[in-house]
């Protein structure tokens, strides 16, 4: 049977690799979808956190479980809000690479 | 049994994700992520959480990845030509990611509690979807209206963004 710490231990590396993306990457759009990675490493330690500290009843925590439905529900209308912002970025400047981005750069 | 599909699952996920970043196509990238998320929804599943499961495939694996790929095509991204890489931005990133998952390991490797193996359920058949549904209608009312009020915001902001010229 798998422990806590192994679903813990490998939501820590979902989330590295998410981070490692957003920080290596220079693609917007593949910066966007490291964002995804981390939020989904998020969500598997608190449903894992669910199912290993059962209640008086018995049954798995389902508050942790709501949360994660909410989590991806931001999620998801924040991809959207964020695509809809980067075809207006290409629209404006036909470029998604971030170095290109330098308006703001002291 | 259920310890090899976590490794066999939690594998899956890892090496995709990881495709995610070193993929240099962006559609590739896109297809890798779908394969991730579909072995996060495997892994849910190994935890009980049937209906986090099937919603992280419909509305991940679906309509998010849908939506990315949409974008992609819309731009028509080509992969990306190969720049000078940054020497420090590779240093900093790889100190920042071996820096946390050092914390984590001995953070995780130091606390008993998180040693134990899956409590076996009160009920194993019981009605996960039912359950989910009296906590997030019961004890969650007010916020599950507020998110649809961030959904219809959300729609209405991004039929703005997309307007062809923006003021």
């Amino acid at each position: 049977m798998a422990t806590l710490a192994n679903y813990l231990i490998v939501s820590g590396l979902l989330f590295s690799v998410g981070l490692a993306g957003v920080l290596l990457r220079r693609n917007i759009l593949i910066i966007f979808m490291g964002l995804e990675l981390m939020l989904n490493a998020a969500n598997l330690s608190l449903v894992a956190f669910s199912r290993f500290n059962l209640g008086q009843d018995g049954f798995p925590d389902y508050n942790a479980q709501v949360f994660v439905f909410f989590v991806i529900t931001v999620a998801a209308a924040e991809v959207a809000v964020g695509l809809a912002i980067i075809v207006a970025l290409y629209r404006a400047r036909q470029t998604t690479h971030v170095e290109d981005l330098d308006t703001l750069k002291f | 049994m259920s310890l090899a599909l976590f490794w066999i699952f939690a594998a899956i996920t890892l090496a995709s994700a990881v495709g995610v970043v070193f993929f240099r196509s962006p559609v590739s990238a896109a297809m890798s992520l779908v394969m991730a998320f579909v072995g996060l929804a495997a892994l849910f599943v190994t935890l009980d959480a049937f209906f986090i499961g099937v919603v992280q495939v419909l509305v991940y694996a679906g309509a998010v990845m849908v939506l990315f790929l949409f974008i992609i095509m819309l731009l028509d991204l080509r992969a990306d030509e190969r720049r000078p890489v940054k020497l420090a931005a590779w240093a900093g990133g790889g100190a920042v990611v071996g820096g946390f998952m050092a914390v984590l390991v001995q953070v995780v490797g130091s606390l008993p509690a998180l040693q134990q193996t899956k409590p076996a359920l009160a009920n194993p058949a019981v009605n996960d979807v039912a359950m989910v549904g009296f906590a997030l209608f019961r004890n969650f009312n007010l916020p599950f209206q507020v998110i649809g009020v961030l959904l219809l915001v959300a729609t209405i902001g991004v039929v703005v963004l997309s307007r062809r010229e923006l003021k």
